[in-house]
């Protein structure tokens, strides 16, 4: 293992199950960092359940290669793969606590399975329950609590064998807004303290937007967009990733609003430009300068400012009523701000449409 | 009553109690890894054996499929071997324990294979081996069902050693034969009637109750 490999590089991985005929994963070759929170999304039978089940070995890669901390999977024997397996922890949609252990023995299975001493069981479980907020909850059974907790239960399993890198599939999705955020905010602390490498899979962007450093979008068994998180929320460019994100960000206009917008310019007719502010510029008067220097009439369709990993991402739709003379030099001076300025399409005059 | 009926029905009673207890022993003894290779055997379990899973669930149906009393006659050769003779209350428990080890077979299998798919790959992702999963996950967590299926088997039992007359077993149901109906005591088969109908109502409720305590799903939210 050299300390410069990240934690999990996945090479051409395919997967197809046998009785259907195209492959589930199509080629997948992704590298997630040391210490990294990388996310993947993909609506649900994309394959990224597949795919995350793969780097456990709960599923047989049909072919491609596998390596978490440098090292194969893909060929490991069962021994291995079991001793391998205890350096991987993982966290399930539906928690998958088992019903006749108690809080603290089900954190205690993997160190059980692992032949560990019960004198060294009992000192290790209580900082585990500890650091995941369930001290007073240990001798309860699963029964007695709720979803949160036992996600809670879930993750302090999984952190159990001390593993390097967290897998969690779909970890938040059986939960409620507000306990998906005490979550996600217990996996970001878990990763910052333990410099854990966590690979998340979900179907909802938020929870990136949240926690997630970078963020693969998968569609039909393959990557179709790979980034930094908020490289994507500001420029997304696969159909799915906009998809995903019209909840989120303005990139898209209202359906109401869409279906005015025409493709062509025509005599009674004005453009519709989208600036994008991101970074640092986002903080400025962008659209008072515009209105000031360029003689600018915006009439503003839609807009949304959202904090992305901390940064502001703004999308605003705006038609030029006073025509495209003036766009030319607003989209160069935009470029020279390093924003994102498109015409999108063009809309009637609101007063021919009034006519 | 004469106290000679007395006598016969405590004897009796204790035919069926050493019959009865014997064969649930031995029969969870066989019954229980039966269910449990019938469960992990299967195609996509843990220890996926398709042709074995095949033989074993064969030859259980062959068992389960033929009547007590046929069963019984059928392996007297069995039996000799086994108990060294084919008549009287030991040798009854051989063919007891045959009929009813496929049938806790069975109910165990059915109460295991409720296990969610996604505890035993809980199990697997933390490295488990085949055998901790089925001692630390499998059987745990299908308990309150196995005691369910124990109790019914034991419910069973009951009703097939009334047919242990046949070969010199003994017992109540005998006893209720012999003497209620081929003696005219409507009396004796009433009282017979009446120990039998406690016995399996005791049984059930103990069952019940144990099923009870050892599902720790049922727990209140704190």
């Amino acid at each position: 293992m050299s300390a410069s490999e990240p934690a999990i590089v996945i090479e051409d991985l395919v997967k197809s199950f046998p009785g259907t005929p195209a492959p589930v994963l199509k080629g997948i070759s992704l590298s997630v960092d040391r210490g990294d929170i990388y996310g993947i999304i993909g609506r649900s039978g994309a394959g990224k359940s597949t795919l995350v089940r793969c780097v456990n070995m709960l599923e047989r890669p049909t072919s491609g290669s596998i390596r978490v901390g440098g090292r194969e999977v893909t060929n490991l024997s069962d021994a291995d793969l079991r001793a391998a397996r205890r350096d991987v922890g993982m966290v399930f949609q539906h928690f998958n606590v088992l019903s006749s252990r108690t809080v603290a023995d089900n954190v205690a299975l993997p160190l059980e399975v692992a032949g560990v001493s019960k004198a060294e069981i009992a000192k290790r479980i209580p900082p585990l329950l500890d650091l995941v907020g369930l001290s007073d909850k240990r001798d309860l059974y699963p029964a007695q609590l709720s979803g949160g907790q036992k996600q809670r239960v879930g993750i302090a399993r999984a952190l159990a064998s001390k593993p390097s890198v967290l897998l969690c599939d779909e970890a938040t999705s059986a939960l409620d807004p507000e306990t998906t955020q005490s979550i996600l905010e217990l996996l970001r602390d878990i990763n910052r303290e333990l410099s854990l490498t966590i690979l998340l899979i979900t179907h909802e962007m938020q929870v990136l937007r949240d926690i997630a450093s970078h963020v693969a979008v998968i569609d039909d068994g393959q990557i179709v967009e790979e980034g930094e998180t908020f490289d994507l929320f500001a420029n997304p460019r696969s159909a799915v990733a906009r998809t995903f994100l019209s909840d989120l960000t303005a990139h898209d206009l209202p359906p109401a609003l869409q279906s005015r917008i025409l493709p062509q310019a025509d005599a009674g007719t004005d453009p519709v430009l989208r600036i994008i502010f991101q970074g640092e510029s986002a903080d400025n008067p962008i659209l008072a300068e515009l209105i000031q220097r360029f003689n600018f009439r915006p009439n503003i369709l839609h807009g949304r400012i959202d904090y992305i990993q901390g940064k502001p991402l703004g999308v605003l739709t705006v038609v030029a009523e006073n025509g495209g003379a003036v766009l030319q030099p607003i989209l160069a001076y935009l470029q020279s701000l390093n924003l994102t300025g498109e015409i999108v399409g063009h809309v009637r005059h609101a007063r021919h449409a009034a006519a | 009553m004469s106290a000679m009926l007395v006598t016969l029905l405590l004897e009796s009673l204790r035919q069926t109690a050493v019959m009865v207890g014997v064969a649930a022993i031995l029969g969870s003894l066989f019954g229980l890894p039966l269910g449990i290779l019938l469960v992990v055997t299967t195609k996509g379990h843990i220890l996926e054996r398709p042709t074995l899973n095949k033989a074993l669930g064969v030859v259980v149906n062959i068992t389960r499929s033929t009547p007590f009393i046929i069963l019984m006659v059928a392996i007297i050769p069995f039996t000799r071997l086994v108990a060294g003779t084919s008549v009287g209350t030991y040798a009854a428990i051989v063919p007891l324990t045959v009929a009813i080890t496929p049938f806790i077979a069975r109910l165990s299998e059915a109460a295991m294979r409720e296990v969610d798919a996604g505890l035993i790959e809980a199990a697997l992702s933390v490295g488990a081996t085949p055998l901790q999963i089925i001692r630390k996950v499998i059987v745990p967590e299908a308990m309150p069902g196995i005691v369910a299926a124990l109790t019914i088997s034991l419910v069973s039992l009951i009703g097939y050693s009334a047919m242990a007359g046949t070969v010199g077993g003994g017992g109540l149901g005998d006893l209720g034969i012999r003497f209620g109906y081929q003696r005219f005591m409507p009396e004796v088969m009433l009282v017979v009637v009446v120990i039998l109908v406690g016995l399996v109502q005791g049984i059930q409720t103990l069952g019940d109750l144990l099923a009870r305590k050892v599902n720790k799903r049922l727990k209140a939210r704190a």
